[in-house]
């Protein structure tokens, strides 16, 4: 890399995820700036957890995650909407038939 | 220190010197909040100064039990002259730039992690609990002033040469801190206290590790050393800063709550 | 974190204690139908960052989210002020956890601008430049430590009431990031309680300390929530707009009146006259008459001419331009360590 490049003064936006006690999953609590991910792990760790918020924390660059669209929300979703069968209750079996 | 002083004495006076480092160094770190390099730093910035005044406030209640006055944690803070503080000079030093700031905190941190990793042994209970819990604070705040000086020493040409310009400034007010007093030899027979210049080389090796892969040099043998704070020898500076941290509290002595 | 031993803990003491944020939270998280953007916003659900969005909702939020970001980076200053002469360690280390929730906050609503798609960093050019505001409170400065009790009690209390029904704004990132303010604020608003309690039970000298720093923060307290919207005054505003995107729940002048019912109790308890002759029980409406509020003072503060404008702004630039060298060298050295590995993988 060459040396002369222009340093930048502002960092890169990260996505921060807590666990908030063990046996839950990682959740998504907000966002900042850091240079690198080692650094970002520990303002994370300032800003998200002061209060004893988490047990683990993981941070991923805004621009690595990849999303839905909203304009892809029918095409993406809606197809699940009317799979029923994929869900116990579709299925009729008899009262008196337990531990299903 | 005279021979025939009281053992809680001893213990008293050598917790004052880890009580008084640990509060004066929560004031200068409490001037950074607001003037942090950038705002997720003011919260780090924060962190460690609520760490230390943590301790503080621990070690202080502990001093006043043991030392026969009855003086809580506030008495002590806000009603001592300068010549009863027992801190070492570099935590009492004006704030410079984050450079400066940065190398206070590698030298100190390294200081304190080696100081608390031998004292959850002390004889001491309440001195050997405080160091349980602030062996995993010093554990952050060493490795965020490692973060930092590997940036800046290994970042841009600037930040190069002013974090070693700062490790420089700061070389003078490292010797101090591992510098054995009477009082720290009648603590360490007594099994409360270690000596301090027992844990120098660990604490030094440490901060050379992170100097050196940080691309800086280690600063050459000071000309000047401070010494002397152990025995409420301090610089100029230090009488400013009292004078702002006890101003309101002293300027209404007939308050008796906050 | 810190106790409060000086009341019944079931007693609410402020809106976000009492109950209206749980109140608000089955709504704010409720899952919504999606679809476009009017009907979200008619039914009560969330916006989220991608969907689409008026150009004019996402400007206003973007002004009005940056404005609530800097006024909680530039409010660290006034009370920033007090860390080093807390007369106390325990107000020490409150006031300094205090501090650093108001960074804390600063950064979870630019987390919540920056879904917009504005950069933070353009956000606070705006702030130093002075093309973006923030609260005209923090331009009045904190002269004795009454009043720091005086901010968390009037300034954060009034912000509270601002705050609570943002959680539930049609927004959603602002929003959530209102909740976890919300829970945070409340902490401020009963240490400062708190403090000012231990005053009104000190010497006279404290007392006389409490009673001045309420007379000099009632007013600019009251104007926090912003001229008067209701009646005539509301044509031509925005809060209409506001209110029909779902941003803003109730008027500037019902956030104020409910306030000012909240606080004049308090004051009783405390044993201090807030400065207002008019300021009287009304029965039949039910709710505290005051008097008029001096929008001349308002205006002019906001437009730069208020006791710490300046300073507050210059504080700001100036810790901003002295670490620019160190944010460069982090982007430096970020940019070392990924061709370094580059350099391993090739």
């Amino acid at each position: 890399m060459s040396e002369a490049q222009t340093p930048r003064a502002e960092w890169p936006l990260w996505e921060v995820f807590v666990r908030a006690k063990r046996g839950l999953s990682h959740v998504h609590a907000g966002s900042l700036h850091a240079p690198d991910p080692q650094l970002a792990l520990r303002n994370a760790r300032d800003l998200y957890t002061r209060r004893g918020e988490g047990v683990s924390v993981w941070v991923v660059r805004a621009d690595d995650i990849t999303a839905s669209s909203p304009d892809e929300r029918d095409s993406f979703f809606d197809p699940a909407g009317d799979k029923v069968y994929r869900h116990p209750t579709f299925y009729e079996v008899p009262d008196d038939v337990e531990y299903l | 220190m005279d021979k025939t002083i009281a053992p809680a004495d001893v213990t008293a006076t050598y917790l004052l010197g880890l009580a008084d480092d640990a509060l004066i160094y929560t004031q200068r770190l409490g001037e950074w909040m607001s003037r942090a390099p950038q705002i997720e730093e003011d919260m780090a910035l924060g962190n460690i100064a609520l760490d230390l005044l943590g301790q503080a406030r621990a070690l202080l209640t502990r001093v006043g039990e043991l030392d026969g006055t009855g003086r809580d944690e506030d008495a002590l803070a806000y009603l001592r002259d300068e010549r009863e503080f027992r801190n070492v000079h570099l935590v009492e030093r004006p704030r410079g730039d984050f450079g400066d700031e940065m190398a206070r905190l590698l030298w100190f941190s390294s200081y304190q992690f080696e100081l608390y990793s031998q004292l959850t042994s002390s004889t001491d209970e309440v001195l050997a609990g405080v160091a349980a819990k602030a062996i995993k604070e010093v554990t952050y705040h060493r490795d965020h002033a490692t973060q930092w000086v590997l940036r800046l020493g290994d970042g841009t040409p600037e930040s190069h040469a002013r974090m070693q310009a700062a490790l420089d400034r700061v070389a003078p007010y490292v010797d101090e801190l591992f510098t054995d007093t009477a009082t720290d030899e009648a603590a360490t027979t007594s099994g409360v206290g270690v000596l301090p210049s027992q844990l120098r080389s660990a604490a030094t090796a440490y901060v050379r590790s992170v100097v050196d892969e940080a691309t800086l040099a280690m600063p050459a043998e000071p000309r000047r050393r401070a010494r002397g704070g152990r025995d409420g020898i301090h610089s100029q500076a230090m009488g400013y800063l009292l004078a702002e941290m006890q101003h309101i509290h002293r300027s209404h002595p007939d308050a008796t709550t906050w | 974190m810190y106790g409060n031993d000086f009341r019944d803990p079931d007693e609410q003491l402020n809106a976000a204690e009492g109950g209206a944020l749980d109140q608000l939270l089955p709504t704010a998280t409720r899952r919504g139908e999606g679809g476009d953007f009017e009907r979200l916003v008619s039914t009560d659900g969330r916006v989220e960052p991608r969907d689409e969005m008026p150009d004019a909702y996402r400007q206003t939020l973007i002004r009005q989210i940056a404005q609530h970001a800097h006024s909680e980076i530039i409010g660290m200053q006034p009370e920033g002020n007090w860390i080093s002469r807390a007369p106390s360690l325990r107000r020490k280390a409150i006031l300094l956890a205090k501090v650093q929730d108001e960074a804390g906050h600063g950064l979870y609503l630019y987390s919540a601008a920056e879904t917009l798609g504005v950069d933070r960093s353009e956000l606070l050019d705006k702030l130093h430049n002075g093309q973006q505001k923030y609260s005209s409170i923090f331009n009045y400065p904190t002269l004795t430590w009454a009043d720091v009790g005086a901010i968390g009690w009037l300034v954060d209390g009034a912000a509270i009431m601002n705050q609570v029904p943002l959680c539930r704004c049609s927004y959603g990132p602002y929003a959530r990031a209102m909740i976890r303010v919300c829970k945070e604020e409340s902490f401020h608003q009963r240490q400062g309680f708190e403090l000012l309690w231990t005053l009104s039970r000190g010497t006279e000298r404290q007392r006389a300390m409490l009673q001045d720093a309420a007379n000099r923060w009632w007013w600019p307290a009251l104007m926090m929530f912003g001229p008067p919207d209701t009646g005539e005054a509301a044509k031509g505003g925005h809060t209409e707009q506001s209110m029909a995107w779902g941003i803003k729940r109730f008027s500037n002048d019902d956030l104020r009146q409910k306030f000012v019912d909240m606080t004049v109790p308090q004051a009783d308890k405390l044993g201090v006259t807030l400065p207002d002759p008019d300021l009287r029980w009304n029965a039949e409406r039910g709710h505290y008459d005051f008097g008029p509020i001096d929008w001349d003072e308002f205006w002019r503060v906001l437009k730069g001419d208020g006791p710490c404008n300046e300073e507050r702004i210059a504080h700001r630039v100036s810790a901003h331009e002295e670490g620019a060298w160190v944010r460069e060298a982090a982007s430096a050295y970020a940019d070392k360590l990924a061709s370094r590995s580059t350099g391993a993988v090739a």
